[in-house]
């Protein structure tokens, strides 16, 4: 503003230099012709009208309804049974087993669920374990592991990270696998028994692998001290089993610790609330420790506090005969995960799969309503646009 | 500010009482008195040094509110354990402080380069009689410094010696003010030719920013003689910046050094001028800022809420550390607000300034870019000197133009003379041998002549009043240029090939106007005028006094002795001036064709002289030079003297001098009309003259209305002015408020023939009167009546305005109801002051030197010019920052709102819906690219239908896009894109079973859904809106599609070693092999872009579209 006050002169200016030129030397900077520079390059310009619009929404609608009614009977021809075995009532059978428990009880509490399955169950069936209210996806939960550790990696093994606490150390042992969300691993064991029509009651067979994701199992998971060492001297820490399992890692990453943490250390701990260490999950070697399937289904935090899990695969046997048949059938839990104190619920599900995953239908629902009321939408525009149309023709034309 | 400036136009500053003393090569200083110390003549323009640049440009930035809102949010994520990493907003804060620190720390290292050019400088100064060079930061005050040609001055010198003959010399002051002509500077007379001996003392004002102003007084110390006492002007003044030219070498005494020169007291930026989006943006910001905190707030009371509920607090498998559980309770919920704010702070996104930035910088380069802006004459187009308004252009509501220069060329030509009442008019094609015949003589006395004798008096008068110089042809160089100035088809000798230099236009076209009828002006030397007369004769005239030009007085006068010893006095000026100085009986005959001439166009003066007596020339002679001794008031001294020897002279004639339209200035004025914006024409000149223009360029039709309210129309009821003024504005405002159709909504109002149209008209005094009405409660009512009835008309002519006077208006307009957008387009110093005062000004790179357009925001070369950049360039510029700054508040509610909404899922635990990464990303990569091309190039009409139909700019006027019902709507649909993409995916996640091997996905597969629809929605959303798809487009809305799908699997594809948590390992790759996945995605991308669709549909009728449409079929 200052700037301001000298330049109130009058209208005829100052002095003034008659003919072309100043002296100064001008900047003949002419701008180029370019097609960009001049804000001319060439451009669709598409226009949205009726015309263009109706097509696409019969065509939406013609699109849709087929998807969605396909999704919709996919959905539907998918079998799914659930049973709550929570045991919150005095009639449940696991009522007992509910009301007894205590994380320091020896003897495992066990009670068995009848059920019928009014259909016979085609293919493949799997069995998954569903908790309700069960905050999995809580910040102070999700954020509660430490992948490094779980990858194998040894000096994680040793120091769990801080995000583990108060999960991480029990007596000044690091917790292997540390964290909130290894400590609370779903360990309620669920066996199925057919009843058959004759009296025997026959044991199901319940495939333990390819519940997780296979990157999960195969990269991002791995137990420390390579594929082949021995579990239990890795996470035990004792004996020579362990100085060879340690020199053997630490010609892996050297790089990483120094040698005088190897003297403090001695060995890892189980979680809190398990009731096995990490290492005799399975007996099946490529199955154990921190590669453990169940481990790892459980690992991947669900996005919603009703939530369900991957527990078994019961395999198709043969081609004649279903894989679970119509029948009683007999659900026998082992009963040890409380959810009574969070007002938590626990359900075994069995369901078939198609190629558009579990049963929901939900999409095939919305599949059809956008479907028709794109379709519909197109009929109404269609008939405004007709009657509009003309009435806009004799505007042009009066224009 | 104004009251400042008033204050020294008037000549009430008080600081012109102080005065300081300087000692001519600091000798003589009686040693009593004590040496004042003043400032060395180093400059520093630069804000930084190396040792405080980080600090200081550091507190500079965090100073603005955005970037300490993101510092603050940084801080608390810093500190607080909050769900997302510091990085995610630390990295775009960091990254957007350290742009513009380098950016900001180049430009002060220019500064610094700049500086040190000129301070390092070497120069000669005189010490002791001998010359010593010198860094130029050393020169102190009283410093006898020794320039040469083609050098700038060091600081601000008086002239004591020139190697001109004449104590001359000529300066150019081309980087103060931008006139690149040469103007001619005196030294003190009577100074010693040997400046060793010379003793003297300057008493001089302290120095002020007024470029073209000082006082100041020389005492001449003789052996033991009484001082001789000079007085000191501006003509003896040389500038610090100005380059000397044409004169060999000169000396001065520095006067103000250092930042006491005037030039480093211009030095102050401009203040900065902030657009309407920029307010809406701040506004909008605020609201976004309401629904972070009361979303933070909802959370964090639910939050306690649900956790009061037993066992949902602590459950067995999620115990607290044992730090959380000794925090205190109200600490506790005051940091989870605080977690709470930082996890939905993304809704304030930092990218938005910087690419609102980038857009602004890099889209003003279309309008320098422009080759229509190109004018071949002057070899420049268009400049920009902020690109901070761009957006303005397309919001303007009102124009103020100055006339001259600007609606016309400023390019003089003499057209006809009227000598004694008879009319001469100059043919090219006259045969005759002096070129000078009557043309058409007053009605009553066709073809007669005036007196021989009268005739060569008013010629003489015109050669003679003048401050015109004559470029002579001796000089070598690019000065040659100068030279050319020869009439075409108009033989010459030889030695009339020369080239006048002048203050004003018309002067050249007048003396240019005799020398055709025979009397040519030679020059001036020592103070003698050398005429050529019609006889081939040398006339000489001494020079006695020059009674310059001011735009109070409006008439100039000259004073010399003829060789026969007479003493005359010229005087040229408008008739106003003129006509009451003079004898009445000549008047009438005059006075009739100059109100002709004035109707038709052309520029008037009247010429009249007098024979001065010896007593009445002696008394002039003492009274001239006493007034300009004086230091204090002398211009109103000056100003006495002037009027009381300006009187009783006798008219001789009048001249007129056509001031040619400028190209397509009519079409242009027709065309701003179209576009509902109103014209106001701001002029110093008179009001027929003004008015005859406004009729030449459409402003005024045959069937507008005049309303005028000047000093005429005041003084004919014969009473009291101010009566009169009230009565004609309560008058006008019932003809233009009261009477005119209700509807009168400003822009809606269509221009047709149905409604009368009301041009108004008033002039400088009586603007006065009505601004500064002798009583209070009269001048707001006066003022309020007159914005009302000028708001009502079509145009609007202020003539006989000084330029404080238009800036007044423009402030009026600009504070009056609804805030209108104003636009000061014009060429000259007197324009600066409305240039500076408007939201937007426009410099016309004209004749009259470039302080417009140094002042102005964007400068163009012709008023043609301006059609282009208002309905064109403005009206794009603003469709696409409108529809960035939307959009952008759109993307991040769309993108925020699943996260508040997962917080319902979470227990309110503030888990993050999406990954860091994404968070991160999103208004960086993978949005961020399309809406900045589209803010470049969208056209949503392209560029002559915009130019053909005016109208089309009304549609986006009074700030159309970014009011509350659009902000309304697109706050809407962010809401309900957010909604379905949040529970879309939650139903679908009802059974998280959805590959076909039966496994199932977790909260991050959730999240990058989400993500996914959002980001393919939200930039699909954009390609909906594009109009207009160049390649460039095409490019990035694909491209950074397909980038998002790219990074997602390599972020996924690879356990990162520098991360805790392997979050999103193969989570995309997975999401892509469920048809599930897929299907929803689709979906829900097509469901939200639904309503948009039908929404173009139905909108399709009346929106901007059909136009287009129509003219496109």
């Amino acid at each position: 503003m200052m700037a301001s006050s000298y330049n109130a002169k009058d209208e005829d200016g100052h002095i003034t230099v008659t003919g072309p030129g100043g002296g100064a030397v001008l900047r003949s900077k002419k701008p180029e012709n370019t097609a960009f520079k001049q804000q001319r390059l060439p451009a669709w310009q598409p226009i949205l009208t009726a015309g263009t619009v109706l097509p696409a929404f019969f065509i939406i609608g013609l699109l849709f309804i087929p998807i969605g009614i396909g999704l919709f009977v996919t959905s539907n021809n998918i079998k799914e049974f659930e049973i709550d075995y929570t045991g919150a009532d005095t009639s449940s059978p696991c009522f007992n087993c509910s009301q007894n428990f205590s994380w320091n009880s020896t003897s495992p509490c066990t009670c068995t669920v009848p059920f019928y399955l009014e259909q016979p169950y085609e293919s493949n069936v799997y069995v998954y374990y569903g908790l309700s209210n069960f905050y999995q996806n809580h910040r102070r939960y999700v954020k509660s592991r430490d992948d490094s550790q779980l990858n194998g990696n040894l000096k994680s093994l040793r120091e769990p990270s801080k995000e583990c606490e108060p999960y991480a150390y029990h007596n000044n042992k690091p917790i292997a696998p540390c964290g909130a969300i290894a400590n609370s691993m779903f360990n309620d064991t669920l066996e199925l028994f057919y009843n058959d029509p004759n009296g025997t009651s026959v044991k199901i067979l319940l495939g333990t692998t390819g519940i997780a994701w296979w990157t999960d199992k195969h990269v991002k998971f791995g137990n420390p001290g390579g594929v082949d060492s021995n579990l239990s001297a890795v996470f035990q820490g004792a004996g020579g089993c362990w100085s060879l399992a340690l020199s053997n890692a630490y010609k892996r990453d050297s790089t990483r610790s120094s040698s005088s943490d190897r003297l403090s250390v001695s060995g890892t701990t189980k979680p809190l609330n398990w009731r096995r260490p990490v290492y005799e999950l399975d007996s099946d070697q490529s199955n154990n420790g921190f590669v453990n399937e169940d481990f790892i289904v459980w690992m991947r935090t669900a996005a919603l506090p009703t939530f369900r899990k991957l527990y078994r695969i019961i395999g198709k046997s043969s081609q004649m005969v279903p894989t679970l048949p119509r029948g009683n059938y007999t659900l026998e839990v082992v009963y040890n995960y409380p959810v009574r104190s969070f007002e938590g619920r626990k359900r075994m599900i069995l369901s078939t799969i198609s190629w558009m995953g579990g049963k929901n239908p939900f999409l095939g629902i919305a599949y059809i309503t956008v479907g028709s009321v794109c379709f519909f939408l197109g009929v109404v525009l269609l008939v405004i646009h007709h009657k509009c149309g003309n009435r806009n023709n004799g505007a042009e034309i009066s224009n | 500010m104004l009251r400042r400036r008033l204050n020294r136009l008037l000549g009430g500053d008080e600081r012109r009482v102080d005065s300081r003393t300087i000692y001519v090569g600091h000798r003589s200083s009686s040693p009593g008195e004590p040496i004042i110390k003043f400032c060395d003549n180093r400059i520093v323009s630069s804000k930084y040094t190396v040792w405080n640049f980080l600090p200081k440009n550091l507190f500079e930035q965090f100073r603005r509110i955005a970037n300490f809102y993101f510092l603050i949010i940084f801080l608390v994520q810093v500190i607080v354990d909050t769900p997302t990493s510091p990085v995610t907003s630390g990295l775009p804060l960091f990254f957007v402080i350290t742009v513009t620190a380098i950016k900001q720390g180049y430009e002060d290292w220019l500064r610094h380069k700049a500086d040190n050019e000129v301070n390092k400088y070497p120069v000669t100064v005189l010490e002791q009689g001998e010359r010593t060079r010198k860094d130029s930061e050393k020169i102190k005050v009283g410093d006898v410094v020794e320039v040469e040609e083609d050098e700038t001055f060091p600081c601000d010198l008086i002239l004591l010696q020139s190697s001109r003959d004449d104590g001359t010399c000529y300066v150019t002051t081309a980087s103060l003010d931008g006139e690149s002509n040469h103007k001619t500077h005196y030294t003190v007379s009577d100074t010693e030719k040997d400046l060793e001996t010379l003793n003297a003392t300057i008493e001089c004002e302290q120095p002020q920013p007024d470029l073209y102003k000082f006082v100041g007084r020389m005492h001449i110390y003789k052996n033991d003689q009484e001082p001789v006492v000079r007085s000191l002007g501006p003509e003896n003044l040389l500038l610090k910046g100005a380059t000397l030219k044409n004169t060999q070498r000169i000396y001065g005494v520095a006067l103000y050094t250092g930042m006491e020169t005037k030039m480093a007291l211009n030095y102050q930026g401009k203040s900065q001028k902030r657009s309407a989006v920029e307010k809406s943006i701040n506004a909008f910001l605020l609201v976004y800022l309401c629904i972070l905190v009361s979303k933070a707030l909802v959370c964090t009371i639910l939050k306690y809420v649900w956790q009061s509920r037993p066992g949902q607090d602590e459950p067995w498998y999620n115990e607290k550390t044992q730090r959380d559980k000794e925090t205190n309770l109200y600490l506790k919920m005051f940091t989870d607000f605080l977690s709470f704010m930082v996890l939905f702070n993304f809704i304030i996104p930092v990218s938005m300034y910087v690419t609102v930035e980038m857009q602004k910088f890099l889209g003003s380069f279309f309008i320098t870019w422009d080759k229509d802006f190109f004018d071949p004459e002057i070899k420049e187009g268009a400049l920009v000197n902020t690109s901070d308004l761009n957006e303005e252009l397309g919001q303007v509501e009102y124009v103020f133009t100055d006339k001259t220069g600007t609606l016309t060329q400023n390019n003089m030509e003499f057209i006809e003379c009227c000598i004694d009442g008879f009319q001469y008019k100059y043919r090219d094609a006259s045969s005759e041998l002096d070129g000078f015949c009557v043309a058409d003589g007053p009605v009553n006395k066709v073809q007669e002549k005036a007196g021989r004798a009268k005739e060569e008096l008013f010629l003489r008068a015109l050669c003679l009043c003048h401050t015109v110089q004559v470029k002579e042809p001796t000089e070598q160089g690019p000065v040659d240029g100068l030279m050319d100035q020869v009439d075409a088809g108009v033989p010459h000798p030889p030695q009339e090939q020369r080239g006048f230099i002048a203050s004003s236009p018309d002067e050249v076209a007048l003396v240019k106007g005799a020398m055709r009828y025979g009397f040519t002006f030679l020059g001036l030397e020592s103070r003698n005028m050398k005429i050529l007369n019609r006889n081939n004769d040398v006339e000489m005239y001494e020079l006695l006094h020059v009674l310059t030009f001011d735009p109070v007085r409006r008439r100039m006068s000259v004073i010399v002795r003829s060789n026969s010893g007479d003493t005359l006095l010229f005087c040229k000026g408008a008739d106003s001036s003129i006509f009451p100085r003079v004898r009445q009986e000549e008047v009438e005959r005059i006075r009739m064709h100059v109100e002709r001439n004035a109707t038709e166009g052309y520029r008037t003066l009247c010429v009249a002289y007098k024979y001065l007596s010896a007593e009445e020339f002696a008394q002039a002679d003492a009274g001239l030079m006493e007034a300009r001794l004086a230091l204090q008031n002398r211009e109103e001294k000056l100003l006495a003297v002037y009027n009381q020897v300006e009187t009783d002279m006798s008219l001789i004639g009048a001249t007129a001098v056509e001031d040619r339209l400028q190209e397509e200035a009519a079409e242009t004025m027709e065309a701003l009309q179209g576009a509902g914006i109103k014209v106001w024409v701001l002029t110093g000149d008179k009001m027929e003259t003004a008015k005859s223009t406004c009729y030449a360029c459409r402003l005024f039709q045959r069937s507008t209305e005049l309303l005028e309210l000047t000093v005429r129309t005041l003084e004919d009821g014969g009473r009291k002015r101010e009566e009169r003024l009230h009565e004609l504005l309560l008058e006008y405002h019932k003809k233009a408020v009261q009477d005119a159709p209700p509807l009168k909504g400003g822009i809606t109002r269509t221009w047709s023939s149905e409604t009368q149209d009301y041009g108004f008209i008033i002039d400088g005094a009586t603007l006065s009167m009505v601004l500064n009405s002798s009583s209070e409660s009269n001048s707001s009512r006066y003022k309020s009546l007159f914005l009302q009835i000028c708001q009502n008309c079509t145009s609007v002519l202020c003539c006989r305005m000084a330029p404080l006077q238009k800036a007044q208006i423009v402030k009026m307009v600009k504070n009056s109801k609804g805030n209108p957008i104003t636009l000061s387009i014009g060429d000259g110093a007197n324009d600066v002051s409305m240039i500076l005062e408007a939201h937007v000004g426009i410099g016309i790179k004209g004749k009259e030197g470039r302080q417009a357009v140094r002042n102005s925001d964007y400068a163009i070369p012709k008023l043609k010019h301006l059609k282009k950049l208002l309905l064109a360039h403005g009206h794009l510029y603003y469709v696409r920052i409108a529809h960035l700054v939307q959009y952008f508040f759109y993307k991040n509610l769309c993108f925020i709102l699943p996260q508040f909404l997962y917080q319902f899922f979470c227990g309110y635990s503030q888990q993050p819906l999406y990954d860091a990464a994404y968070l991160t990303m999103y208004n960086i990569c993978f949005t961020s690219m399309p809406i900045l091309a589209y803010s470049l190039l969208e056209q949503h009409i392209c560029i002559e239908v915009l130019l053909d139909n005016a109208a089309l700019y009304r549609e986006i006027a009074k700030n159309g896009m970014l009011r509350w019902r659009p902000f309304l709507y697109w706050t809407l649909l962010g809401v309900f894109h957010g909604l379905l993409f949040f529970f879309g995916v939650r139903y679908l996640f009802s059974n998280p079973a959805l590959q076909d091997n039966g496994q199932v996905f977790g909260n991050w597969s959730y999240g990058t859904i989400v993500f996914t629809i959002l980001v393919f929605t939200v930039t699909l959303k954009l390609a909906l809106d594009t109009r207009h798809w160049t390649w460039i487009n095409h490019f990035v809305i694909w491209g950074s599609l397909l980038f998002y799908v790219f990074f997602s699997f390599f972020w996924g594809g690879i356990i990162w070693p520098f991360l805790k948590q392997q979050r999103l390992y193969f989570v995309f790759a997975n999401m892509l092999s469920s048809v599930s996945a897929w299907l929803v995605i689709i979906l829900l991308i097509l469901l939200s872009l639904l309503p948009e669709i039908l929404l173009v549909v139905f909108r399709k009728p009346r929106g901007p579209n059909s136009r287009q449409m129509l003219h496109l079929l």
